[in-house]
């Protein structure tokens, strides 16, 4: 089921348009991963779908309802999750209280959710009382996840949250990440290691200069010739 | 000349002497603040530098108090600058690489500073007592035509510092310079010593200050502690320079007139009325210049003659 | 010993407690808006004329009016924020400076029209201190204005570490964009940011006020000491305001202590002076601590 359908995305900041037409999709309890050069609009094209960016054309639907005039809080409020690349856990405060805040709109006692995270980041739990400041880099991503996740978010958004991790931490995050996903939450990825996220993917965009170039499984895509040789390398 | 004809015109006189004053003082704010991005809280401070030190170079000698250079005119209002820039280059030297808040924190502590100095130190600055005797060039001459000669000192002097900053904003100084305000990391990455250039921009600007400050001493021919009160020099000149339009010249001339006859007019006003009347009215025009400031910022960003973009 | 005790230890920490409450919503205000709050003097000034009015015209003893005074402060701190900040919230962080300069003259020439501008005192007369051990004297009013402080602090603390309003205005305070994908609303921070400021500014007035006379230029004349007390504690951060508050209090009354033979070491004149000097000291050796003021609390 696709519960996000983005269409025709045109918009930038100012005058430039740095999406020139992208087309994104994301289904329930599948992995979506964005890849493409620096410039290409990945980050971009996320940003566009939490309302921190203005489009001149395209539209985006969520769960059937259009998304278009919310404000970013509006649409996380509608149950969608974001992981920024930077800045992306708030790092005066203690594990638990990172926690505490991507629960901030949830009504229901938090203490289950929060035992729930450190069940799927088992690290976290005996560094909760820690500034999350002070954590190591793939501990912070986790942290930057799981803060995320709190709110129950049905449509999940990663922005490069393997940016700066040695290739093991990275096998580890993509295969929590494959966790979430197992859970039902649809997930949409932006990714520079294009090759090792598309082999995990379910559906795969590769965006070249603000547009869509190839759409498809994450299987085909790497498979493909042409992807092979303008994106991976050969 | 009949004496309300002549008490019209010594009013004129004076409305555009202490005009030309603070046009001098929004030049000064205007190479800090519109050119250079650099937040002066403490006009004040670099005015009443100024204006003692011309005041005590400029008086004859006075019992028990350091003084009576007897010193000319331009001597002592070239100075005055030097000295007003260099309390701005100590100040910019400590905190110019911090964020403008800092600096502004900073300009308030110097302005603090001098103006107990100013209160407290008798044997240099004459105390709350003040310094009187100073004598203005064309004095000789008497009303008005004193007052005539002194304007036409003071207009020269704006014509000066106006030609002397927009022959800088000019040059490929003022134009590091507003690349820096408006992008510092990338002039940064052009190779451009960003500090060395603001640290230049503040100290002149505190300079053309002290001038003008000297000039006030001049022009009342009395300094009293009153020269260090924030209102009638840094709040003025605030409003004057974002009313006018910061980053232009002729913004920031064009708004210490305008601000200065709305603010001296009212005086008119108000001193026609019974004293106690008068006294609230006065802190009206200051709620009002105030709620002047409050709207140019809101609805003309720009102020009237705003920045015009150049290449 | 008691004449050091009495004349400038307990002062200090009088005047300590002044700084501190106002520089914590000079910190506050920096955290979440960005901006040197310039008018927050003259909010002080503000509250200490509201518990003026109350004592003159309902009888009311100053500490009794404190509550009324604060609540006045903080309606004050709301609508100056709706009219003359929010509306420059998409500009550079500077024009809130610039905006909160004029609003300082506003408000103060607004207290002159008001209230005049002659000294005013709360209370007529000489005021007897309690007498404890002999010599150590302690004023009732002095003990009040401590005990009050640390309540005042002890409840910001709940507040910032055990309330969820509380930790989003540090989550804002740390991460804004953050803070906003988490669904924190960022104008319902900025409200509490000003009844929090609002309220300890007025408080701070009225301490000032019993603790000596009101003038209309109280405020703005405390402004460089406060703001320098949020500077030595890491602008931003609340508890270090706090501290801040304390050493310049503690520093300026202290300076003044004939240390060295029988004159002052400084001269009363210069109080103020002080937490310049310290300023000045921190700028020159620590440049970096004030750099880094934007993490943590």
């Amino acid at each position: 089921m696709r519960i996000l359908e983005a269409q025709g995305l045109i918009g930038g900041y100012g005058a430039m348009d740095i999406l020139k037409g992208v087309d994104l999709f994301a289904e329930a309890g599948r992995l979506g991963v964005v890849v493409g050069p620096n410039g290409a609009g990945k980050s971009t094209a996320l940003k566009a779908v939490l309302g921190m960016l203005e489009l001149r054309a395209g539209s985006i639907t969520f769960e059937g309802e259009s998304l278009g005039g919310l404000s970013t809080s509006a649409r996380i409020a509608r149950g969608i999750g974001a992981v920024p690349q930077n800045d992306n856990i708030f790092q005066g405060m203690t594990v638990l209280e990172n926690l505490e805040m991507g629960g901030y709109l949830v009504e229901s006692p938090l203490a289950p959710r929060i035992e729930r995270m450190f069940a799927i980041f088992p690290p976290l739990a005996e560094k909760r009382r820690q500034p999350a400041g002070e954590l190591s880099g793939g501990q912070r991503q986790m942290v930057a996840m799981a803060r995320a996740l709190m709110a129950e978010p049905r449509l999940l958004l990663l922005d490069e949250p393997t940016a700066g991790l040695s290739p093991a931490f990275r096998a580890d995050i993509f295969a929590r990440i494959r966790t979430i996903t197992e859970e039902g939450v649809a997930v949409l990825m932006v990714e520079q290691n294009a090759r090792e996220a598309l082999a995990i993917a379910d559906t795969g965009f590769v965006l070249a200069a603000g547009a869509n170039r190839f759409t498809g499984s994450g299987a085909e895509l790497v498979a493909d010739p042409d992807v092979r040789a303008a994106f991976l390398g050969g | 000349m009949t004496g309300e004809m002549q008490g019209y015109l010594l009013y004129a006189l004076s409305l555009l002497s202490l005009g030309g004053i603070y046009a001098i003082l929004a030049l000064g704010l205007n190479l800090q603040w519109g050119m250079a991005g650099l937040f002066n809280a403490g006009i004040a401070g670099f005015f009443a530098s100024g204006a003692y030190t011309a005041a005590i170079l400029g008086t004859p000698p006075v019992a028990g108090r350091l003084g009576g250079f007897d010193l000319p005119m331009p001597v002592t209002v070239a100075a005055a600058a030097l000295f007003s820039a260099a309390i701005g280059w100590a100040v910019g030297r400590l905190c110019i690489r911090l964020r403008t808040d800092y600096l502004a924190i900073a300009t308030i502590g110097i302005a603090e500073i001098l103006r107990l100095i100013v209160r407290n130190e008798g044997w240099l600055t004459g105390g709350s007592l003040g310094i009187s005797g100073i004598v203005r060039p064309f004095d000789g001459l008497g009303p008005p035509r004193a007052d005539i000669g002194y304007l036409a000192v003071v207009l020269g002097c704006l014509v000066l510092v106006y030609i002397f900053v927009e022959r800088a904003g000019r040059s490929p100084w003022g134009r590091t310079m507003r690349a820096i305000r408006d992008d510092e990391r990338a002039a940064a990455a052009l190779g451009k010593d960003v500090d060395a250039f603001r640290l230049q921009a503040f100290a002149l600007g505190s300079g053309i200050m002290g001038g003008a400050g000297a000039l006030t001493a001049y022009y009342f021919r009395f300094l009293s502690p009153d020269a260090t009160e924030p209102l009638l020099t840094t709040f003025l000149v605030w409003v004057m320079l974002i009313a006018g339009g910061s980053g232009n010249n002729r913004g920031a001339i064009l708004g210490a007139f305008l601000v200065w006859t709305l603010w001296s007019s009212t005086e008119l006003v108000t001193g026609r009325l019974p004293a106690d009347w008068a006294a609230n009215l006065a802190y009206l025009r200051v709620l009002l210049i105030g709620l002047l400031l409050q709207v140019v910022l809101q609805r003309f960003a720009g102020g009237i003659l705003p920045e015009r973009a150049r290449r | 010993m008691l004449a050091f005790v009495n004349f400038y230890l307990i002062p200090g920490v009088i005047v300590g407690s002044i700084y501190a409450l106002g520089a914590v919503g000079v910190s506050l205000i920096f955290a979440i808006l960005r901006f040197a709050h310039f008018a927050h003097g003259d909010l002080m000034t503000l509250g200490a004329y509201l518990a003026l009015s109350l004592v003159a015209a309902a009888g009311l003893a100053p500490f009794l009016a404190l509550p009324f005074a604060m609540a006045g402060a903080i309606v004050v701190a709301l609508v100056v924020h709706r009219l003359f900040y929010a509306p420059l919230a998409n500009r550079p962080t500077i024009v809130l400076l610039i905006a909160s300069f004029g609003v300082a003259l506003m408000l103060r020439s607004a207290i002159q029209l008001l209230w005049g501008v002659q000294v005013e005192t709360y209370v007529q007369g000489i005021q007897r201190p309690l007498v404890f051990f002999d010599d150590l004297r302690i004023a009732e009013r002095h003990i009040y204005i401590v005990l009050a402080t640390v309540v005042a602090i002890v409840a910001l603390h709940v507040f910032l570490t055990a309330t969820r309003a509380g930790k989003a205005m540090r989550a804002v305070a740390d991460q804004p964009e953050l803070a906003e994908l988490s669904g924190i609303d960022r104008k319902a921070v900025v409200r509490q940011v000003w009844v929090i400021g609002g309220g300890l500014a007025a408080m701070a007035g009225v301490f000032l006020g019993i603790d000596g006379e009101l003038d209309p230029n109280m405020g703005w004349d405390l402004l460089l000491p406060v703001f320098a007390a949020a500077l030595l504690g890491g602008i931003g951060r609340p508890y270090g305001a706090i501290a801040g508050g304390y050493v310049i209090g503690l520093a300026q009354e202290l300076a003044t202590y004939p240390w060295i033979g029988a004159e002052p070491l400084l001269s009363p004149g210069y109080k103020s002076a002080v937490a310049f000097a310290l300023m000045v000291g921190l700028l020159l050796w620590r440049p970096q601590g004030l750099l880094r003021g934007r993490e943590g609390t």
